[in-house]
């Protein structure tokens, strides 16, 4: 797996894994909410591997009806923002309610092509190997394949 | 794959008769070795496609297809709204209307040898091309709604492109049925500085000789020559594309289970095409259809404008403008009988045959122009529809070489510094700004494109006609 956000031993951490065209995204946490975080960081390192200097935040809000479908709004929302704002994010804070409300913080900086070079520029968040769910240990993963 | 899973046909039609659910078969064309590269997954999402409502005479599988969203990349499903038939969000793809263009330029490879890196350099700089670039172009919310209704005919009304480009693109240049009302304003917001960018990932300017020419009438017709300079571009509707995609995925899952439409796949998610949703996605869809023919009109009238600057006395014409992330009505013969079917083609390429009333007059007796993207370092094809294709495949065929790795796999196994060098050393230079997308594209991560082609031709569903290979390559 690609390079992970994190030291080993920690739970909050993320990867990708492979798709025939796409790349997939997978955060862990001991909550719910980290897991999310951290598949934010791994969709910021789809685009980049360099740093992302938390410099401006940005408030998101979403809304869906079980918890996977939120998930998949969650990364949807980052790439609107990614593309309207034309940034990156490299610290994100999740709040979510009732399974099913989400609001955040994401902090990050306009993109610079020299600094950055990014790779690729995500096109959407998709179902396929979408899977939020929690193990016999405790530790949350959220994940699902990311079009490019 | 296993080609035991399947009924041999002939060597290059592979069959998964129905069971279960399924409504129809799902047919793969393909040799016998691609079956085998292919994943397991192209095969069982074929055959989830066939289960969907409406279908009709089969799900087919494209010979460079792989694992895609609900549908495989080079899927190809046609629905009829009369029997219940179904519209797929998934079945379009995020990218919609992605597609490929290829324009003459009189030149030969002579005029380009002198000038190559000059000429690399100046598209690199002219083509906003890769994350964080923007277009020179930004749309105000009147003339966003006039580009969505209009396609490559608004950008030619304002300057960027030519009249007689419009009749060698699909739909004479622009989509009817567009509605830009349909359209979510984040959609609109997120194209409002996309116009004229080639975006990143697959899509590429290239600048291509003809290496090689399989029908010398056809390629007669179409202008080509060996040793022939031709741009090619490939690329979509942009951001507009994707967040309609994105958006209506996810009101597609809650259309479909209010029409208790099982889905074996989240991803397949899709509406009927005689429901309120079904309709808003379409004029949706239309409307990014206009975009991405809009975008690749803009994008070629760059391309002219940096051509004029090197060779003031070049004229680049339009071969033909294809796209091949759409869902088109269309009339085919079924058991004889004529009926209008929503065609999906899903990393598919259209290919109508000789004498097919919406193509030019030029065109008319040969067939239409299919129009295949290999990968940056191995060439592309210029293929023609073929009189079988409609009832092999709904006159559809492949669309590029199709992903044998895994963008993942690609990182781990070759650095962009390298393949930008090595590729050097063959000719080919390659302009992006990143070297990381370079590697993530490397011509080893592909299919044998030539091996697709070949296949497609076997399975008749259309013919070779020129192999062009690289000389300039932008890369998004």
């Amino acid at each position: 797996m690609t390079p992970c956000g994190r030291s080993a031993g920690s739970v909050g951490r993320w990867e990708h894994f492979p798709h025939d065209a796409d790349i997939g995204v997978r955060g862990f946490g001991t909550t719910v909410e980290e897991a999310f975080e951290q598949a934010a960081m791994a969709l910021t390192a789809v685009v980049t591997h360099a740093p992302v200097e938390p410099k401006i935040a940005v408030e998101i809000r979403c809304k869906a009806s079980d918890l996977e479908l939120l998930f998949v709004d969650w990364l949807n929302s980052i790439i609107y923002e990614m593309a309207v704002r034309q940034m990156l994010f490299g610290r994100f804070a999740v709040k979510i309610e009732d399974g099913r409300r989400l609001t955040a913080t994401l902090w990050g900086e306009p993109v610079d092509v020299e600094r950055h070079a990014p790779a690729c520029e995500p096109k959407g968040a998709t179902y396929t190997a979408l899977k939020v769910g929690v193990d016999h240990s405790g530790t949350w993963s959220a994940g699902c394949i990311i079009d490019v | 794959m296993d080609p035991a899973r399947f009924t041999r046909v002939d060597a290059t039609t592979w069959r998964v008769e129905p069971s279960g659910p399924m409504r129809v078969p799902a047919i793969i064309y393909a040799d016998e070795q691609l079956i085998r590269d292919m994943d397991e997954k192209v095969c069982e999402q074929a055959v989830n496609v066939a289960t969907l409502p409406g279908i009709v005479q089969a799900s087919y599988a494209m010979p460079d297809a792989h694992w895609g969203y609900g549908f495989p990349i080079g899927g190809v499903a046609a629905f009829d709204a009369d029997a219940g038939g179904v519209v797929s969000a998934g079945g379009v793809g995020f990218d919609i209307s992605c597609g490929v263009r290829t324009m003459l330029t009189g030149l030969t490879v002579s005029h380009i040898t002198p000038v190559q890196k000059a000429l690399a350099e100046s598209l690199f700089r002219q083509i906003p091309a890769g994350v964080g670039s923007t277009g020179a172009i930004t749309l105000d919310t009147d003339e966003m709604n006039a580009m969505l209704s209009g396609g490559a005919r608004w950008a030619v009304e304002r300057g960027w492109g030519e009249t007689r480009d419009l009749e060698r693109i699909e739909e004479s240049g622009c989509m009817q049925g567009a509605r830009p009302d349909y359209v979510s304003d984040r959609a609109k917001e997120r194209q409002r500085r996309e116009m004229g960018t080639l975006g990143s990932g697959n899509h590429y300017l290239e600048v291509q000789a003809v290496a090689e020419i399989f029908d010398a009438t056809v390629a007669r017709v179409f202008g080509l020559a060996e040793n022939d300079v031709v741009v090619t571009i490939h690329c979509g509707s942009r951001g507009l594309g994707h967040q309609i995609g994105s958006e209506f995925l996810r009101e597609m899952v809650a259309a479909a289970k209010d029409a208790r439409i099982e889905l074996p796949d989240r991803e397949l998610a899709c509406a009927p095409i005689n429901s309120e949703v079904g309709q808003r996605y379409l004029g949706a869809m239309r409307a990014a259809i206009n975009c991405a023919l809009a975008n690749r009109e803009i994008l070629g009238h760059y391309a002219r404008r940096v051509f004029a600057h090197f060779f003031p006395d070049c004229d680049l014409k339009l071969l033909f403008d294809v796209s091949h992330n759409t869902c088109k009505v269309e009339p085919h013969v079924i058991d004889g009988k004529q009926r209008y079917l929503f065609v999906h083609r899903k990393g598919a390429t259209r290919a109508f045959g000789p004498g097919h009333p919406s193509l030019p007059a030029e065109l008319r007796d040969v067939g239409q122009p299919v129009l295949i993207g290999g990968s940056m370092g191995t060439g592309s094809y210029v293929l023609v529809g073929t009189a079988s294709s409609e009832e092999k495949a709904f006159s559809s065929a492949c669309h590029g070489a199709g992903r044998a790795l895994s963008r993942h796999a690609a990182l781990k196994q070759w650095s962009g510094r390298k393949i930008v060098d090595d590729l050097a050393g063959q000719g080919i230079i390659i302009r992006s700004p990143s070297l990381r997308g370079v590697a993530e594209e490397a011509p080893g991560a592909y299919k044998d494109v030539g091996a697709v082609v070949a296949a497609a031709e076997h399975a008749g569903l259309a013919r070779r006609v020129a192999r062009l290979r690289p000389l300039i390559c932008i890369k998004g």
